[in-house]
């Protein structure tokens, strides 16, 4: 027993990430859905998982460029997207025919980039256009997925 | 709870942030640091203005962890660390630094 008591127990094995994935699917403004979406993310990161964002219906809308929130007397929250890299979440991913549904493409959203430490920090996009094929493809290997 | 400057109330919360924070200036800065028992210097300053431009920017308190990325790649590590942080800010540099700096209190601040 006392050779047992010496010996420090067996740390435990640190749990693997799980993938986390946030489906963002309404307009900006109008609802708070998305900005505690946002805000539950920021939060989120903190605790060191593999995060992804889904933009998709009028989630898109979320990232378009331009916003002016003035005459809605809200907050323009589009800025913190482009803090996400400093986070480390760098998924951002926008489902292609949500936008063509709403005349968009991906030069009317604004630019969303990290700094890949991996890469000597290298400047990299975090908006990916995906295919509803693919999206649904990345959604089925994703642990959690919240909706928003 | 508010803070009185020169014969002007600015309006805060229970916490001591203000509730507007485009009325903030560099003497309201001094106030709040004063009711926060800490006297503002260059060192101070400095934290502060960058959580000032960083939410300019982003709209956005940096989380700590952030906040000491930023700070290490800009001023170097010698100043991107907790240690240094906490001594300046002894009640957590996310909350007391962004109170002087008039931000918001940081979302989810752990």
């Amino acid at each position: 027993m006392a050779d047992a008591a010496k010996t420090p127990p067996a740390k435990p094995a640190k749990a693997a990430p799980k993938k986390f994935m946030y489906v963002n699917r309404r307009a900006p403004y109008g609802t708070i859905y998305a900005l505690e979406s946002l805000e539950v993310v920021l939060i989120g990161a903190a605790f060191d998982q593999e995060v992804a964002l889904a933009f998709i219906d009028d989630g898109v809308f979320q990232l378009t460029k331009g916003q002016d929130t003035k005459p809605l007397g809200v907050k323009n929250f589009s800025p913190t997207f482009r803090a996400l890299g400093d986070y480390g979440v760098t998924k951002l991913y926008v489902e292609k025919e949500s936008l063509q549904e709403r005349g968009l493409t991906i030069a009317d959203l604004q630019a969303v980039t990290y700094e890949d430490e991996n890469d000597g920090f290298k400047e990299k996009p975090s908006i990916q256009v995906l295919t509803r094929a693919e999206m649904g493809a990345i959604m089925q290997k994703q642990d959690v997925l919240l909706n928003f | 709870m508010g803070y009185m400057l020169n014969g002007t109330e600015f309006e805060a919360d229970e916490e001591g942030y203000l509730t507007d924070l485009t009325v903030w200036n560099p003497d309201l800065a001094l106030l709040i640091a004063e009711s926060e028992n800490l006297e503002m210097n260059d060192e101070r300053w400095e934290v502060v203005n960058f959580l000032r431009s960083y939410y300019d920017e982003y709209q956005v308190a940096p989380a700590i962890r952030v906040l000491t990325k930023a700070l290490t790649k800009t001023m170097g590590p010698e100043k991107g660390n907790n240690e240094y942080l906490y001594e300046l800010f002894p009640y957590g540099p996310a909350k007391q630094a962004c109170k002087i700096a008039g931000l918001p209190k940081p979302t989810g601040c752990v």
